[in-house]
């Protein structure tokens, strides 16, 4: 197959479409096209961590067999969350011969899972695609000045990180190819708050005000990112504060640069003040 | 909270250390879970505070505070703890004891903006929050 199966997720036809959208265009210009895969399931945004608990870890598995059954031996997401469930229950498959075995006995799925797939984030893939990525740069981001931020799944535990744990490099490493002028931002590894937004969003609220006031103080313009419930946690809940800063899915910045259109639809503060104030769009 | 049930029927220690594979009696109360904690001036007692409850049996002591709900396993400190206590997997393990008690911390009908939260925000959630 050219490309990569790609594994969409719940959120990603939805609330994160802008981030699919700009991904596909993105993967398609760099031709590395993202090939969604025939048949998958909601992999459940969060790991199952007891010991005895096997049925939360169906459903990923459930799509780790869809891919072996399209004959391929990766799986790529967008979503930091899918990829970090993804990658957790595959690994515990892939760890524990007993686990495995009892989860073939309960899947009806034919043949059993192998352990054979691999489950890669959508870094991963743009790791090592440095200079396709600088080719393909038609308008260099130069006066946008922006805060890297990782959040959790991305990093943590540390046996699925795509970097380093307490000092990742690689979304700043993939911003400066496109010309934006990157901030540190020590605050890039903490909490957004995660789905803590559905019933506590006061404890959100906080997590937001100090990872955006840091922000701001250090000059970002905008936050750039790539898991779609921070992007919805730092977006929405700015409304709680005195700030309004954009915050982009890092294939969104990509896309910009790489001229391609993209509808950026979804954000709840909209970027395109800041993009035409910056002349990236007109 | 209908609790009594549980602090009968369950030997608490023996289940929080089954259920997520961690020893509890390694931690040496360094305080490094709490340092880097995200949530922590949300929790009404620390994270070693919960393990030290834990070994004495004091399940009630744990379930009248906050702290194992607001832990969002981001792993924080699972990554940092010099004894390599998986701590998230402790939090989960004692919420575990919990929602399968059938004490749900999150009701459906009383989440009002559902329609506007992403999906993965509502799973997640759930999954954390009821049995």
């Amino acid at each position: 197959m050219k490309g990569h199966l790609y594994y969409p997720g719940c959120t990603m036809k939805t609330k994160a479409s802008d981030y699919e959208t700009s991904a596909m265009k993105v993967m398609e210009k760099l031709g590395q096209p993202l090939v969604e895969m025939e048949d998958w399931y909601c992999c459940g945004a969060v790991q199952s961590l007891t010991e005895d608990d096997i049925m939360h870890q169906i459903a990923p598995i459930r799509t780790m067999c869809c891919a072996q059954e399209q004959g391929e031996d990766e799986v790529v997401t967008l979503c930091d969350m899918c990829y970090n469930v993804l990658r957790q229950a595959n690994d515990r498959m892939k760890d524990k011969e007993d686990d495995l075995e009892t989860m073939n006995e309960f899947l009806d799925e034919d043949p059993d899972y192998e352990g054979g797939v691999e489950v890669y984030h959508l870094f991963h893939i743009l790791k090592g695609m440095e200079d396709e990525i600088k080719d393909a740069v038609e308008m260099p981001l130069d006066d946008l000045v922006v805060a890297p931020y990782y959040g959790c799944m991305l990093l943590r535990p540390d046996n699925v990180a795509v970097d380093e744990t307490e000092d990742p490099e690689i979304m700043e490493d993939m911003l400066e190819l496109l010309g934006v002028k990157v901030l540190e931002n020590p605050k890039r590894t903490e909490c957004c708050g995660s789905y803590h937004t559905v019933n506590r969003s006061d404890i959100v609220e906080k997590r937001v005000e100090d990872i955006v006031s840091y922000a701001v103080e250090e000059g970002a313009e905008a936050i750039v990112l790539s898991c779609p419930l921070c992007q919805f946690n730092l977006d929405f809940h700015q409304r709680a504060t005195d700030f309004d800063v954009p915050i982009f899915y890092i294939t969104e910045l990509m896309a910009l640069a790489f001229g391609l259109d993209i509808d950026m639809k979804n954000h709840k503060i909209d970027p395109r003040s800041l993009l035409k104030e910056k002349g990236i769009l007109e | 909270m209908k609790l009594k049930k549980l602090t009968r029927d369950i030997d608490f220690m023996d289940k929080v250390e089954e259920l997520s594979g961690q020893s509890l009696n390694s931690c040496i109360r360094c305080g490094t879970c709490a340092a880097g904690c995200p949530f922590v001036e949300d929790m009404e007692i620390l994270p070693e505070r919960v393990f030290k409850y834990i070994t004495l049996g004091e399940f009630e002591k744990v379930l009248e505070h906050n702290t194992m709900w607001i832990c969002a396993a981001c792993y924080t400190c699972s990554v940092r703890c010099p004894r390599d206590i998986d701590i998230a997997k402790i939090m989960e393990a004692v919420r575990q004891v919990i929602l399968r008690a059938n004490i749900d911390m999150v009701d459906v009908d009383e989440v009002d903006n559902i329609e506007e939260l992403p999906q993965l925000a509502v799973v997640g959630c759930f999954r954390k929050e009821t049995g």
